[in-house]
């Protein structure tokens, strides 16, 4: 039972943050002045939900601030509470307020953590959006409004239940309750632990005793609770039912001591809010499948497509049916395929050899159609990467003081699941740093003839095997001039330096330089860009950056489209393989021995194409035998690697094929210079080497020796 | 409740009814490892070496896909070396590191037996006073009058740098021999 539970826990947590995504997104969506009941029901469906788990793994701080967030959004839903930017940075906090707690708690599975920070604060703000200001249309009468307002935060949930001796209990199940293992008596029963109940059943809707379906539910009740018992505790009772009943909780207060109609009316109309949302809840039910999900598809990858959100690295994956059961038939045909060639395999005869090279032909064939689908499985859509970055854009620019936008485009590319969790992180800078230093502020804009909204751009593509992401702003763009100054006072550059522009913006990605006037707290201090480089770097990939004074700047990452497989030349080194991934490689040439110089402290140079670059004998940096010291019948690799370029020097060039990279340090201790391993058509294993690794093994005796 | 799970109760079962060990020999000497960290055992083949990497690591193979660095046991012990035959197994254990399972292969001289014992028969290892060098060594049973040093694989097999120093098993050995056991040291030399 335990065990049972641990495992939906986990469910639960993917869900809920999953669930605060996309109440992030509708909620941004609703700032820019689009009020769509489509959108305020997406975010009412996820803080439901995310009650509802809570509830059930008995997590209650966080039940209590789902469900006041509920109460509110009922308010937005029925339309007596206006949407305000306010109100929508009040929903924001709290749904940061809940991954906080969802966080914590989920960190400390065994002892949840009782009190978390930051949860007093929104509770007491949305209670007192609730009850302080501008009390809702329709609202309860100004008594009840000013005794809930007076009672301390945490209590607000009880709507007055505090004093009540006892509870009004309108209990009027849907004819389906029972098909869900619901169970009325077992409910009362439940419920008579709090005092003394008393139950009227009301059976008017019961039809004639040939209608009866048998498994449905006709009567209604209406209970009267006598004892000290919470709103939540009754809430508690009727968890597994709410959606399936309307029900009205009302107390009888003991004040008057008597369960008047007046009272009841007085009563009735801030619980339903508060509670249960006993009304609109047959409706909602409805639109659940319905548009909302149209909507979603056409702004993104339905739910069922898509991945999990790019926040959530748990490291599981959710894959669409179709994926999966087209993997089954694969492997299907596959079994099919290996049986066949069993068979053959059990009695051959050399007049049997075509079937068995069909047969090989085959499974060729289901191997790579397997392969391709197996990578398929990992693909999922670049807008998960970039999920978070409304949300950015939208909290930075208040804090800058400046309008901006954010539009994207291409959000359905699909890309590898393990880059796009490592290049959020990355996009997240370059968006913080286009609105920081790259748009100015409206008035700056409207002085440059510019509209007073500033823009950012994301934007990306399939290009080649490669997908490209854009980062783009319509900001004041880089001033070469400025750089060049600044890069003459870090002493990156001579004074008098005359580089291109080009050369000048590659010098962002330095570490230690920002051209930011100021240091902000957002971004300026000159870490980042070369972190940022390096992170893409380190995923194979590329970046580049084109600006123009008083039009804008462009990030440009490419990047692969997946980790597991690269294309790879095999090379040969004395007995060994070795696999350079190709897009490391410039070109290969037969090694002329007369173009070697000697170079003191660096060692032996090549000449090629007009240029000198360093040549590292492979076999000498890895310890190995060579076919030969001399060199003669070597071959050349010409490789770059974390912006260096040099030759590495081979026996021979092999194939050049596609390889399944394999993780070295799985089992072993990373090595120096080589990025993982592959499974070689023999079944040996063949090492892939870390170009940038291999050449900065040769940079270190040198710096040491200088 | 009952918060007991299969895999305690199985933990219990072991205990009780003693644990068995796996034993093979090296350059003459009978060594054991825990059976339940034994994966499989294999032939020797052909590895492919890693580039700067100790002495005593031959290499990597391929175990159904995963990537399985194999150790050179005589090494380690800087024992002398002697040509692979057709009795040189690669014993593939799971080794914990870090709260993570490796798999690693170690190249012993050839399989010996399966014994039952139990843990308490263990006897630790003596010290002998140079400290660090008989961490590998769980401790030592005599099992059918034969004295047998029980392995730490954790500890043996982990490759982390200030361990990458071969271990002079010789000395270890003629250390444990003298305290426990007067048929080792003509076992050992």
């Amino acid at each position: 039972m335990k065990f049972d539970l641990s495992r939906f826990r986990d469910t639960f947590f993917e869900e809920s943050s999953e669930g605060l995504a996309d109440m992030e997104a509708s909620l941004l969506e609703l700032d820019a002045g689009n009020v769509d009941s489509e959108l305020i029901d997406t975010i009412f469906r996820a803080a439901h939900s995310i009650k509802g788990g809570a509830g059930t793994f008995g997590m209650t701080e966080i039940g209590e601030v789902t469900h006041q967030l509920e109460t509110l959004l009922d308010q937005l839903r029925d339309g007596s509470r206006e949407v305000t930017p306010e109100l929508i940075d009040l929903l924001l906090r709290s749904a940061d307020c809940i991954r906080g707690m969802l966080t914590q708690t989920q960190a400390n599975p065994d002892d949840p953590p009782k009190h978390f920070d930051g949860m007093d604060e929104t509770l007491a703000e949305i209670s007192a959006c609730l009850w302080g200001d501008a009390a809702p249309k329709g609202a309860p009468s100004d008594a009840s409004t000013i005794s809930q307002a007076d009672e301390p935060p945490e209590e607000g949930h009880d709507g007055g239940g505090e004093g009540a001796s006892g509870w009004n209990i309108s209990f009027r199940p849907y004819q389906g309750l029972l098909q869900f293992g619901n169970e009325p008596v077992r409910i009362f029963r439940e419920l008579g632990e709090f005092g003394h109940l008393t139950a009227t059943a009301d059976w008017s809707q019961l039809p004639a005793l040939k209608e009866i379906d048998p498994e449905g539910c006709y009567l209604s009740w209406d209970l009267t609770l006598e004892g000290a018992a919470t709103r939540e505790e009754l809430m508690t009772v009727f968890e597994w039912v709410e959606d399936d009943c309307d029900l009205t909780i009302t107390p009888i207060t003991s004040a008057t001591g008597e369960t008047s109609e007046a009272a009841d009316e007085d009563m009735s109309e801030p619980i339903a809010a508060i509670g249960l949302h006993s009304d609109g809840e047959s409706p909602r039910v409805e639109r659940r499948s319905g548009p909302s999900t149209d909507r979603r598809s056409s702004q993104k990858k339905p739910e069922d497509q898509g991945g999990p959100s790019v926040r959530a690295r748990s490291g599981s994956l959710r894959v669409a049916t179709e994926k999966i059961d087209s993997l089954v038939n694969l492997v299907g045909e596959m079994v099919i395929v290996q049986s066949m060639l069993g068979e053959i395999g059990e009695d051959f005869e050399m007049s049997r050899i075509e079937d068995l090279r069909s047969g090989l032909e085959q499974l060729e064939q289901s191997t790579r159609e397997l392969q391709e689908s197996v990578m398929q499985v990992r693909m999922e859509p670049i807008g998960h990467a970039f999920q978070p970055m409304p949300r950015v854009v939208h909290d930075l620019s208040k804090k800058l003081g400046k309008d901006a936008q954010l539009t994207m485009s291409g959000e359905m590319t699909e890309l590898d699941k393990t880059v796009a969790e490592r290049i959020s992180d990355s996009l997240m800078h370059l968006v913080r740093n286009a609105l920081d230093h790259g748009l100015e502020g409206p008035d700056e804009r409207e002085a440059a003839g510019k509209d007073r909204m500033g823009t950012v751009h994301l934007a990306a593509e399939h290009r080649g095997g490669q997908i490209v992401i854009e980062v783009r702003d319509d900001g004041a763009g880089l001033n070469p001039e400025r750089i060049r100054k600044k890069a003459i006072e870090h002493g990156l550059l001579e004074p008098g330096d005359q580089s291109s522009d080009a050369e000048l913006f590659d010098l962002i990605f330095h570490a230690g330089l920002s051209t930011a006037a100021q240091v902000s707290d957002v971004s300026g201090r000159g870490v980042g860009m070369d972190v940022v480089r390096k992170n893409i770097r380190a995923l194979g990939g590329n970046i580049a950056l084109k600006s123009k004074v008083g039009e804008g700047t462009t990030v440009t990452i490419q990047l692969p489209l997946t980790l597991a497989i690269v294309e790879g030349q095999l090379i040969r080194v004395g007995v060994e393989t070795y696999i350079i991934p190709l897009l490391s490689i410039i070109e290969s040439v037969k090694l002329e021995k007369s173009r070697i110089t000697w170079v003191p402290q660096i060692g032996p140079v090549y000449h090629f194409r007009g240029n000198h670059i360093r040549i590292i004998p492979l076999a000498e940096r890895f310890g190995l035998m060579g076919d030969a010291t001399e060199m003669t019948d070597s071959m050349l690799v010409i490789v770059e690697g974390e912006g260096h370029v040099a030759g590495l020097v081979v026996d021979e060039l092999l194939a050049h094929r596609q390889i399944v990279v394999k993780n070295l340090d799985n089992n072993s201790e990373e090595v120096d210079g080589i990025a993982g391993a592959t499974i070689l058509g023999d079944g040996t294993v063949a090492l892939i080497l870390n170009v940038g690794g291999v050449l900065n093994m040769q940079a270190e005796p040198q710096l040491a020796s200088a | 409740m009952n918060d007991l799970s299969v895999t305690d109760y199985l933990e219990t079962d072991a205990l009780t009814n003693g644990a068995q060990w796996l034993t093979f020999v090296l350059d003459g000497q009978e060594y054991g490892v825990d059976i339940q960290r034994v994966q499989e055992i294999k032939t020797w083949t052909q590895t492919t070496s890693l580039p700067n990497s100790p002495s005593h690591i031959r290499g990597v193979i391929n175990i159904r896909g995963a990537i399985v660095p194999i150790v050179d046991l005589r090494k380690r012990f800087s024992l002398e070396e002697i040509p692979y035959t057709k009795t040189t197994v690669v014993l593939v254990l799971t080794v914990e590191r870090d709260d993570k399972e490796r798999i690693v292969g170690v190249v012993v001289d050839a399989v010996s037996d399966v014994c039952d014992a139990n843990e308490d028969q263990l006897r630790p290892a003596p010290d002998i006073g140079v400290a660090g060098d008989t961490q590998f060594i769980q401790g030592i049973m005599t099992i059918n009058d034969q004295m047998v040093i029980i392995l730490d694989v954790d500890r043996l097999l982990n490759t982390q740098s200030d361990q990458f120093a071969d271990i002079d098993v010789e000395q270890v050995l003629v250390g444990v021999g003298v305290e426990t056991d007067e048929d080792a040291p003509s076992d050992v030399n």
